[in-house]
């Protein structure tokens, strides 16, 4: 029964799973492209997906939401394919196509049946260079972009209240600006906008391919010659080298107020390290750290607190996203019970913390979670397209191979101490957003 | 320029769709319990998908919602574990357990290792026969279900769907949430959780699908395990809804900058002889799974969009054919004309002969790859049973897809379409947008 509480948490709540036990081949092209195959037999299928080493992070200021925008008008012309051509194509063949993209990456991707691997390496090839935009283009798919920031961000206060937060959160780095863009950017955008990044970032050698499922390692680099591996490097692509944060010396708390919120909640956000590449340690431990404080509903240490015995939360969670190419966040949330205020909510959330602080962490709940996460590898297995997406999102978040196999073990290792250290570490309300979200400008609400 | 790349390609497409590859056994446990299995033993653990027909729409007069309470609370604590005991007891072992109820159904989601496959079903089987419903988990998840129906009523999607199904539906159960009102919830009792219980978990409503590393003789032995001691009978099924909806637009005034619209009227039967014609019509017009016309229309050729489709929702007492957008208030009433227009093109069966080959070619080739893990093939076995078909419908659909003919969805498009009877229902505050009746 978590319908409500999952509006509020990011959908990266469950523990990364870990991925290795899948049968993975990787090389490198000449020109640079980083090639990762997973096989899977047992259905005569195929995902194939290209992920570029750029997202919204990457933007020039000003130009707020063109990855995302440049994602949209990837499925326009392009040298060889008319527009639309490429997902009609895919369509036709009894494939689904669409793209995403995230801060650190961007990525495309097709599903079809195995024997139609070719023909969507050759479609996506042709985009990789050869992106043909008009201005015809433009102003429809604006439009689109426009809609979707609509229904994604302007019609639901929760995600208004995450880009403040957000922002608030980083004080120099790109992370505080909204992938899908600032609402009053968007609608500036230009066709030589969009150009200007493709042109900058898009390119074999800022590249990653990855083909998941019924396909033979020495076929997939066979055909990625073939397709990719004529396209020559891109010159323009260079290290990603973003901005860094200041030592952040001051807490923030904001206050907002939609009437078309419902419940009134309270979320925090520490700044927390995220995996690099060679050290993972503290990002497996503040993992772990998540799923002791507020993973399970039922026997989380802010479950067995908050909602359990004298109930003050409707819902309580805690979250952390390790994969991330710079400093990611530890989230944790409450929904006060009615009659609670906020500042009744936020404050038994932090005697929660400082109780489990000084109890330390239950060895048995420690043990049941890494009894989840050592079976996630055999359950993960099931799900090739979600193995194909964890080495993507990985490889574009300055992670290698390595580090993806070094994940698990990382998360075992952690021990009972290192949870609470790195918590003593990154709980410092310095680094901190506290947010309250409430129907209208009272800070009573529900007394 | 699409002729040319196509004709590169020539060569791969005749290849035709890849057959899919399930091979299905039906089962019979020794105490007579059915199911449909897909045995796969390179990975070591099962998946075990269990729904019993009747769902929320079982709900008595006056308790809705409580079929749904009762779903969310099987999973706090059952036998001589509490909430907690038992949440433990089910993470020790990694299984997997999920309740959901739904309008037509409840579904179990059951997913399991090998190594302890028989401590996990039995942990199932405490669980759908002998919940606790403790006052304190009811209080609980109460409190979480009011939580969610009040975060329904200020979210327009959700407003426009309540305000489209009492349309729709008048005095049967669908017309209303199956969460219930903040009312309703607010006054059931632990008395009708179990009696939702017992009226809704019973073996003569019962459909099992399974797949992955289980045996046919273990899936038997499963099957008795889980569900030889539930009541053998259950509460009768619901009459057929009487779909209610006239032509018009319904507006719902709500202040968001974006508004957003469900529009649709009765739709057919999945037992209709037209069904597939019906379906293919549908897929060409607002199906999801290709750039359909309206999509184009709407979205591609005018950005009024992020995203637009239509459906045939097929509930066991009734039967709609629906869409849903969502444009900005002052975009809304233009999109409104444009979904208009096309409802009325195609209700002329102005369909051609490339657009089906082209829908054919997606639908036959995409029905395979939907059969991608253990998961998602119990649950469709489920479903294919819950509809009457036989396992041998998986192999003979695409050939029903392939002898649709143009004559067929054009006459259907015709029955189907019915411009006078759309009803839109649209939540916002869109310009240029009124109530017509």
């Amino acid at each position: 029964m978590r319908q409500f509480f999952a509006a509020i948490v990011p959908a990266f709540m469950a523990i990364a799973l870990p991925v290795q036990a899948a049968e993975v081949t990787d090389f490198t092209l000449d020109n640079g492209l980083d090639v990762v195959v997973i096989e899977d037999h047992r259905a005569p299928a195929v995902v194939h997906m290209v992920w570029y080493r750029v997202g919204s992070a990457d933007e020039p200021p000003g130009k707020s939401g063109i990855a995302h925008f440049l994602e949209h008008l990837m499925f326009k012309a392009t040298d060889e394919l008319a527009s639309g051509e490429l997902s009609e194509t895919v369509a036709r063949n009894g494939g689904s196509d669409n793209a995403f993209t995230s801060y650190d990456y961007t990525g495309y991707f097709q599903r079809i049946a195995a024997d139609r691997l070719e023909l969507v390496m050759r479609m996506e090839a042709s985009r990789m260079d050869g992106l043909a935009l008009v201005e015809d283009d433009i102003e429809t798919e604006r439009n689109v972009v426009i809609e979707e920031r609509n229904q994604r961000i302007e019609n639901d206060p929760g995600a208004l209240f995450s880009e403040q937060r957000y922002a608030a959160q980083y004080l120099n780095h790109p992370y505080g600006t909204p992938v899908i863009g600032w609402k009053h950017e968007a609608h500036t955008l230009t066709l030589e906008d969009a150009v200007s990044f493709y042109e900058q970032h898009y390119g074999p050698n800022n590249a990653i391919l990855v083909v998941a499922g019924d396909v033979e390692p020495d076929e997939v680099r066979r055909l990625a010659e073939t397709y990719y591996g004529v396209i020559p490097p891109n010159p323009n692509v260079k290290p990603r080298e973003r901005v860094a944060e200041p030592p952040q010396l001051a807490e923030r708390r904001l206050v907002f107020s939609d009437p078309r919120v419902s419940d009134p909640y309270v979320v925090r956000t520490y700044l927390a390290p995220e995996r690099d590449a060679g050290a993972q340690e503290d990002a497996a431990a503040l993992t772990l750290l998540a799923q002791v404080l507020g993973g399970s509903p039922q026997t989380s240490v802010f479950a067995e607190k908050l909602n359990f015995g004298p109930p003050r939360a409707i819902y309580s969670g805690a979250w952390y996203q390790g994969r991330s190419l710079d400093d990611t966040t530890f989230g944790m949330a409450i929904v006060p019970r009615e009659g609670m205020s906020l500042e009744e909510a936020e404050a038994a959330m932090d005697q929660a913390i400082a109780e489990f602080l000084e109890e330390g962490v239950d060895a048995e709940d420690l043990a049941r979670i890494k009894m989840q996460i050592r079976s996630s590898e055999i359950y993960s297995l099931d799900d090739i397209s979600n193995v194909a997406n964890r080495y993507g999102s990985a490889l574009t978040s300055g992670l290698t191979i390595e580090d993806i196999d070094a994940w698990i073990p990382a998360l075992d290792a952690v021990t009972e101490e290192d949870i609470i250290a790195v918590a003593r570490k990154v709980f410092d309300r310095r680094n901190a957003v506290t947010g309250y979200i409430m129907p209208q400008m009272e800070t009573e609400v529900g007394q | 320029m699409i002729r040319l790349v196509l004709g590169a390609f020539a060569a791969l497409m005749l290849t035709g769709p890849v057959q899919a590859a399930v091979d299905i056994q039906e089962v019979t446990s020794p105490q007579g319990f059915e199911a449909w299995l897909v045995e796969e033993h390179s990975i070591p653990f099962g998946a075990i998908e269990i729904r019993f027909k009747g769902g929320a729409s079982l709900d008595p007069e006056g308790k809705r919602g409580v079929i749904n309470l009762m779903t969310a609370l099987i999973e706090e604590g059952a036998g001589d574990m509490d909430a907690r005991g038992f949440s433990e007891a089910r993470d020790n072992l990694a299984a997997s357990f999920t309740f959901e109820a739904y309008d037509d159904a409840v579904s179990v989601s059951a997913r399991f290792l090998t190594e302890n496959r028989d401590e996990a079903i039995a942990l199932l089987r405490e669980a759908l026969v002998n919940p606790r419903f403790d006052e304190d988990a009811i209080e609980r998840v109460r409190a979480q279900v009011l939580s969610n129906i009040r975060s329904d009523a200020t979210d327009p999607n959700s407003i426009a769907g309540r305000a489209f199904d009492q349309l729709a539906f008048g005095d049967h159960p669908y017309a209303t949430s199956r969460d219930g009102t903040v009312e309703s919830v607010a006054t059931l009792t632990r008395d009708d959780i179990l009696a939702a219980h017992q009226a809704v978990l019973a073996q003569d409503r019962v459909y099992v699908g399974a797949a992955g590393d289980i045996t046919a003789q273990e899936l038997g032995q499963i099957m008795d395990t889980l569900l030889g001691d539930l009541p053998e009978t259950g509460a009768p099924m619901p009459g057929p809804a009487e779909v209610g909806l006239t032509g018009g637009t319904t507006l719902v005034a709500f202040d968001t900058p974006q508004s957003g619209a469900i529009f649709g009227h009765e739709g057919i039967d999945r037992d209709d002889p037209d069904f597939f014609p019906a379906f293919l019509a549908n897929e060409i017009f607002g199906g999801s799974g290709r750039q359909s016309r309206l999509s184009d229309e709407v979205r591609e050729k005018r950005g009024l969009t992020y995203g637009v489709g239509t459906y045939l929702a097929n509930y066991d007492h009734a039967d709609l054919v629906i869409g849903q957008f969502a444009s900005a208030n002052d975009r809304m009433a233009q999109a409104i004309d444009v979904v208009r227009g096309e409802w009325a093109r195609i209700a002329n069966g102005a369909v051609t002969q490339e657009e089906l080959d082209e829908i054919k070619t997606y639908l036959t080739g995409a029905y395979p790859l939907r059969f991608d893990g253990n998961g998602p093939i119990a649950r469709i076995m489920v479903g294919m049973q819950m509809e009457g078909l036989t396992p041998d419908y998986i192999t003979t659909r695409n050939d029903k897809v392939n002898a649709v003919t143009l004559d067929d969805v054009k006459r259907v498009a015709k029955r189907l379409y019915r411009p006078d009877a759309l009803r839109f229902v649209v939540v916002g505050r869109p310009d240029g947008v009124e109530n017509v009746n």
